[in-house]
């Protein structure tokens, strides 16, 4: 169980896809759930939302970077290998329905998040507008998949070296102006979504963000997660992870995932001297 | 029966060794080190052999307590465990966690002039002692009927129903949401409570009886109970615990530093961030904690705080020391390892820094007017006694509500209005065919040992069901 079937890297090696056999996972799994994982006993919970399912297989994609010590870890196993832990779908899928004109906006791995979302809004017969966003082209993933998934594909690149130079926001803000859109899906790094947010909340068009606190169980027993939505807190693992952005508090998320900055650095500079060893 | 051996009372109740209060909080060893077989056989010859003995009637699972201890006064310690384990899959977890002052030795008779019998040292004793020095004999499992049944959450109560169930000779199957079985035994109770080699230990027996444990599967989310009778299960016991942490709903609960006592224990416990880096996941080292509550888990969580290396720990309850709810060991417990005690003091709002971590609290003096519907004296605010406390860690540590994962996949179980299953109170069955139900989530959150009185109440109901009818 959780044996890796597939991998491959991304983004000059600092995003990874795993393909991984999780046959009750994938018949179950709905646009916008994620998953749990652990690399081994001693490792760490880590909630990932799911990139794609393939039921007739029985596997699961994920899409992660590499950030600390636990995505380091991630990045070691290789096809065969298998996770100690994975459990889902947890949290709930995302509403698809037909509203006509359609928004989605990725950055990051995120992109790999909005992807099943993407899909799913467009064979509800939505017309979707895609805009994703990186640093330099040379990082962005996904680009043919979303372009698929996509009845139009924008791209932005920070350093100008594809499409629009620039952020997402610039092409938002554009096709706002230009369509009529009844909603807007943001999923990437929480100043994106938090931007986004606040564009759409001006010109009044409801938007879904994704969001991706620490969490431990991920099945709403232990309230790590916690965020402030609309004045109330939620648990994201249960209530979310997809909220409307207009009420959400990205600025107590972004705290709160810095909850453990010291000791992760602690654990990955750990890990690395390991590795040199 | 006293009257005719009067000089047994005169043994002195046994002491239980335990670690200098000083040296083990700072360790994560367990307190209680375990009766000698020398004094465990004395102790028990204590027991005078009641022919109608009370003790039983206090114990959720009816322990054979008279013919175990006469096992153990005659030294066949091996003989002792097999005797508990007729009626008590769990006895070196029951011999730690029960509150055996409410139960079996509440009512045993030589309590009412001295001392009553050390039951729970006893069973710790025995099991222990089968533990590390038995044959590795697991008890024997009844001729296989061929029905199997699914057991969902493996805590207390379904690890109770699942050893129940072996024994009369049905195939179970165990699913447990996390990585490791054992429920709140492993998630919560600390390690210096409850070892977690002895979890494991216990469940192993379960394994060995024939029991198929899977981990890792959130029933309700990968598989629903509908699709568990497809897969040919021919019945089902819900035992998924409370599970769904409450907080106290004041400005700056989301500040950094402050935890529900789930989150703190799990990240300790099952975690182990007490071994960090060595284990991978973080725990917060507060200097100055603040514990909000006072029943067993805050108490728990109080402890941990110490041995993570806080300088102090104060436990901050909103009514006085007589209503406490934890049980009088663990409270004296806490308190010899410099576990404060704020009483009558009720929070009302968090202190953060520009990065959002906790700096303090601000709190208000309470005094006791009437009696509310509990029947305890409800604490009243005192106006203008409003004080800060200087806090880097607080644990929320207020109770617990029932998780609705499982029973939203299972629209039609019933519920009561907050969100408990309702489960017939003699049996365990709930408003679907084929399901039972016991423990936390039927009764909101409780102990370990009523947890596992329901699962033996639902066992027997599943066992005439699968044999006899619904």
């Amino acid at each position: 169980m959780a044996k890796i079937v597939n991998r491959k890297e991304m983004a000059q090696g600092t995003i990874i896809l795993n393909e991984i056999e999780a046959p009750r996972i994938s018949r179950k799994a709905k646009p916008g759930q994620f998953v749990i994982l652990q690399a081994d006993e001693t490792g760490e919970r880590i909630p990932l939302t799911m990139a794609d399912t393939n039921p007739d297989k029985g596997t699961i994609t994920i899409i992660y970077m590499v950030v600390g010590k636990s995505t380091a870890r991630f990045k070691e196993l290789k096809i065969g290998d298998e996770f100690y832990a994975l459990i889902g779908p947890l949290g709930k899928p995302t509403h698809i329905e037909k509203v006509g004109k359609v928004v989605c906006v990725g950055g990051g791995t995120g992109i790999a998040v909005l992807h099943p979302i993407t899909r799913a809004l467009k064979e509800a017969g939505n017309d979707v507008t895609t805009i994703l966003g990186s640093r330099s082209y040379d990082l962005l993933i996904m680009e043919e998949q979303m372009r698929a998934a996509s009845t139009q594909l924008h791209i932005c690149t920070d350093d100008g070296s594809h499409g629009h130079h620039g952020f997402v926001t610039d092409v938002l803000k554009e096709v706002l102006e230009k369509n009529d859109i009844k909603l807007v899906v943001a999923i990437g790094p929480i100043p994106m979504m938090k931007f986004c947010s606040l564009i759409t909340k001006e010109k009044n068009v409801k938007t879904y963000v994704s969001l991706n606190p620490i969490m431990v169980d991920g099945t709403g027993m232990c309230g790590c997660c916690r965020v402030t939505v609309g004045n109330k807190t939620k648990f994201a693992c249960v209530d979310g992870p997809e909220f409307d952005g207009h009420a959400v508090d990205f600025d107590e998320l972004a705290k709160r995932l810095a909850s453990y900055l010291d000791d992760e650095r602690e654990s990955l500079d750990a890990f690395n001297k390991c590795k040199a060893l | 029966m006293a009257d005719t051996k009067p000089k047994k009372i005169k043994i002195p109740r046994a002491k239980m060794p335990e670690q200098d209060p000083d040296i083990r909080k700072r360790n994560f060893e367990e307190v209680p080190l375990g009766l000698t077989p020398e004094m465990a056989v004395l102790e028990a010859s204590r027991c005078l052999q009641c022919k109608t003995p009370l003790c039983v009637q206090g114990c959720p699972v009816s322990v054979k307590i008279p013919e175990f201890i006469k096992l153990i006064a005659e030294s066949d310690f091996s003989g002792a465990t097999k005797k508990l384990w007729e009626t008590n899959a769990l006895p070196a977890v029951c011999g730690r966690v029960c509150p055996q002052e409410d139960q079996c030795e509440g009512k045993c008779i030589l309590g009412k002039k001295g001392a009553p019998v050390a039951i729970g040292y006893l069973e710790k004793f025995a099991a222990d002692w089968e533990r590390k020095n038995g044959k590795d004999e697991p008890p024997v499992v009844g001729e296989s009927t061929g029905k199997r049944v699914a057991v969902i959450g493996s805590g207390p109560s379904g690890l109770t129903v699942a050893g129940d169930l072996l024994l009369k000779g049905h195939e179970v199957t165990i699913f447990e949401a996390f990585h490791k079985p054992g429920g709140v035994l492993v998630y919560g109770i600390p390690e210096f409570r409850l070892p977690k080699e002895i979890v494991a230990s216990e469940v192993a027996t379960l394994e060995k009886m024939g029991a198929k444990i899977e981990c890792n599967t959130v029933i309700g989310a990968s598989t629903t109970i509908d699709e568990l009778f497809e897969e040919g299960f021919n019945a089902a016991y819900i035992g998924v615990g409370a599970g769904l942490p409450r907080f106290m709903n004041l400005p700056g609960e989301n500040l950094i530093g402050i935890y529900s006592a789930n989150e703190y224990l799990t990240r300790t416990n099952l975690m182990k961030g007490y071994l960090f880096p060595k284990y991978d996941t973080p725990i917060a080292r507060g200097k100055n904690v603040v514990v909000l509550g006072a029943g067993n888990v805050a108490m728990d969580s109080a402890r941990t705080a110490m041995r993570l290396g806080a300088k102090s720990v104060k436990v901050v309850y909103r009514r006085s020391r007589d209503e406490m709810p934890a049980r009088a060991e663990e409270l004296h417990h806490a308190e010899q390892e410099s576990i404060e005690f704020v009483l009558l003091t009720n929070p009302t709002q968090f202190f953060g820094d520009e990065n959002g971590r906790l700096t303090g609290m601000e709190c208000l003096k309470m005094e006791l007017g009437e009696p509310d519907a509990s029947g305890r004296r409800r604490p009243v605010p005192v106006e203008g006694s409003e004080f800060r406390i200087d806090c880097d860690l607080v644990v929320v540590s207020v109770g617990s509500n029932a998780n609705p994962l499982l029973t939203n996949s299972t629209p039609d179980i019933a519920l009561n209005r907050w969100g408990n299953i309702v489960g017939d109170p003699d049996t365990g069955k709930t408003s679907k065919r084929g399901v039972w139900a016991g423990g936390d989530i039927v009764t909101g959150a409780a102990t370990v040992i009523l947890a596992m009185g329901a699962g033996r109440a639902a066992a027997n109901s599943i066992h005439d069901y699968l044999t006899l009818g619904w």
